[in-house]
């Protein structure tokens, strides 16, 4: 899922610290997953926001929705009926549940309450940690599963490097030796002697270089 | 041996001498007075000398420059080139560049890490890995194309070079990695500097049982401890480097005014033994910031004068 | 067992039951100080609500910080259940904090403005 982190209240304040009628809009999916905007999120917020306000002797009426999610417009017109009523409006969506917000409500300032980290996987409450980088040419078959791209600093992929020391990687001892997590893998599955054919140049131009991309599903569009 | 390339360093290497090569560091400005200064002071005690390309991710002068100027005093430069900073376009566009002015030996490598360096907050390009460096090169040599498919006008007759490090984790696919190397097209290799002497010795044996010491001429890279500070620091905070305990022990026991000697002392021993490990076929001193100590080394293991070749 | 009478209890199974949401509403409302009182670290009778509760604590401190109403008024303590006088002693401490930190610059905001409210609820907000 999209992994975000909770961007800091002084940031967020700086920001909306104008505005008289803010609506906060959470996201009931991977925010609320990685805890960082879902409804709770919203409602600690909201509470934050407003003592701010009172502190500097405003009253700003700050409220809080949570959609299914901000991505899909269904969700989004949920607030079409309620949306004038705000001047401004802080999505704790992911980067694109806060344009996708954007665009439907064109004429609301819309600011965002998280940062969008990466893609990524919970492994326990807490920490979530990065696997994926889209870059739209998946080649987990030849790795056993385990991605180069995302997982290797230098996206190597003929790794690896001379810096992997003791399974770990040059940049941070926390941090795995993506390489040698696919040598421990294609040895367990007893294919440790793909290791020696050479990967390909890759094409990135399915990746970001390629420029903004999309998927095209002719046979779901009627 | 038939040569593929003008390279002093491929002859020297196909007519069976023990080949030397050491490296400089460009400076940190552009001024290419410190360039001419070590040079001098070690051109003629090696064969070749590599041009470091903003090594541990510390802005310098570029490599190439550094290698143009080599060229222009006579000397044999070997132009070294990281994929980190660079996307395939550039990377063939320098190589060029390089071939333009007749160097012929390149080292190819993927880089330290930016967070090493001064500009930590930078992008790294890692448009392809240096093994896919070392296919390029080959191709644009033999083939005469760009990776494009045009052709290349005047292509580029470089001897192809690679780092290994024997010392580096895993042990066990490190020579393996060492086979996909030269099956990308490696030609020379020039090793991280060796402390471990069992393990090296471990290695190359692993290696000539697959008979990669014929398919590919190995440098062995030694560095000489300035101190036994040197010693604790190379063994704790550079990923990837063996450094035994009795080495630091030897130059811990060694009064400090001794230490510098006595690190000359062991390299010159490693080396000793060095020579006698089949499938060594030269020498790659890298003495960092300790230039001048490059023409006794080469001198104390016997291999002063160089031979000369056409 | 004597402890100040502006203190309100609020009984809870155990502090892993008070959400952060009860310490920043609480402020809201202009309340001057909220604290929770907890069983020692390691000994909690449903284990580890008590960690719960100091880490909402810890994040609620740096919420009331960062909007300058004051994270020293929000307090974590641990205690014994048998250790009645330092229940009292705590609840002495607490309130010399508060009068120290003064008043919750919420409560004045809206004393200032809901007059009227507060007088007739009889018991300032």
């Amino acid at each position: 899922m999209i992994i975000a982190d909770k961007k800091s209240i002084e940031e967020i304040i700086e920001e909306i610290k104008d505005y008289n009628k803010i609506l906060i809009l959470g996201c009931n999916e991977c925010v609320t997953v990685c805890e960082a905007g879902g409804k709770k999120e919203v409602e600690i917020l909201a509470s934050a926001l407003r003592m701010y306000f009172l502190n500097k002797g405003r009253e700003v009426k700050i409220d809080e929705v949570t959609l299914e999610r901000q991505c899909d417009h269904e969700y989004l017109e949920e607030i079409r009926d309620v949306v004038d009523q705000y001047d401004s409006i802080v999505s704790l969506a992911c980067g694109v549940g806060v344009q996708f917000t954007a665009e439907q409500y064109h004429s609301t300032p819309i600011y965002p309450g998280v940062n969008t980290c990466f893609l990524g996987a919970t492994e326990k409450r807490g920490l979530w940690t990065e696997r994926c980088q889209a870059c739209g040419q998946c080649v987990l078959a030849r790795t056993g599963g385990i991605c180069p791209i995302s997982r290797c600093a230098k996206r190597i992929l003929n790794g690896p490097c001379g810096g992997s020391t003791k399974g770990k990687c040059e940049i941070n001892k926390e941090i795995d030796c993506a390489w040698q997590l696919i040598i421990d893998r294609l040895k367990a599955l007893g294919r440790i002697d793909e290791y020696e054919k050479l990967f390909p140049l890759k094409d990135w131009s399915t990746d970001r270089a390629g420029g903004p991309r999309k998927v095209v599903r002719e046979d779901l569009q009627i | 041996m038939t040569v593929k390339t003008p390279s002093k360093l491929e002859k020297i290497l196909a007519a069976g001498h023990l080949a030397v090569t050491s490296e400089c560091g460009p400076p940190r400005g552009s001024d290419l007075e410190v360039i001419t200064r070590k040079a001098n002071m070690i051109k003629d005690f090696v064969d070749a000398i590599n041009i470091t390309d903003n090594q541990t991710s510390v802005t310098r002068l570029c490599s190439l420059a550094a290698c143009i100027q080599l060229k222009l005093m006579g000397l044999e430069p070997i132009l070294q080139m990281v994929t980190r900073d660079r996307n395939r376009i550039a990377l063939q566009s320098d190589i060029l560049g390089a071939a333009s002015f007749d160097i012929n030996n390149i080292l190819c490598l993927s880089g330290d890490h930016q967070s090493f360096g001064d500009c930590a907050q930078g992008q790294n390009v890692h448009d392809i890995d240096s093994m896919q460096l070392i296919q390029i090169v080959r191709y644009m040599r033999d083939e005469g194309k760009f990776i494009g498919g045009d052709d290349i006008a005047r292509p580029p007759k470089m001897f192809v070079g690679a780092a290994a490090n024997p010392f580096a984790d895993p042990f066990e696919i490190r020579v393996p990695r060492l086979a996909k190397k030269i099956e990308a097209g490696v030609e020379f290799i020039q090793t991280q500097c060796i402390y471990n002497l069992d393990k090296f010795e471990e290695w190359m044996k692993l290696a000539r049982e697959r008979g990669l010491n014929k398919k590919v001429s190995i440098l062995a890279g030694v560095t000489p401890f300035k101190s036994a500070g040197m010693a604790k620091y190379m063994k704790n905070r550079v990923p990837g480097m063996d450094v035994p305990d009795e080495l630091i022990k030897r130059m811990s026991d060694t009064p400090k005014e001794k230490q510098p000697e006595e690190g000359i002392n062991i390299c010159v021993e490693s080396m000793e033994r060095l020579k006698e490990v089949e499938g060594v076929r030269g020498f790659h001193i890298m003495a960092i910031e300790w230039e001048e100590k490059v023409p006794e080394i080469v001198e104390r293991v016997g291999l002063y004068p160089r031979p000369k070749v056409e | 067992m004597q402890y100040p009478s502006n203190i309100i209890i609020i009984r809870v199974p155990c502090t892993g039951k008070v959400d952060i949401l009860h310490i920043l509403r609480a402020f809201e409302r202009g309340v001057d100080g909220v604290y929770a009182v907890g069983c020692v670290e390691g000994d909690c009778h449903f284990n580890s609500g008590n960690l719960r509760a100091r880490k909402r604590f810890e994040q609620a401190q740096k919420i009331l910080d960062a909007i300058k109403i004051g994270g020293e008024r929000a307090q974590m303590y641990n205690l014994s259940s048998g250790e009645g006088p330092l229940f009292a002693q705590i609840a002495v401490e607490m309130d010399e904090r508060i009068k120290r930190l003064g008043p919750n610059p919420i409560k004045l905001v809206k004393r200032g403005r809901f007059a009227k409210v507060s007088q007739k609820e009889g018991r300032i907000l």
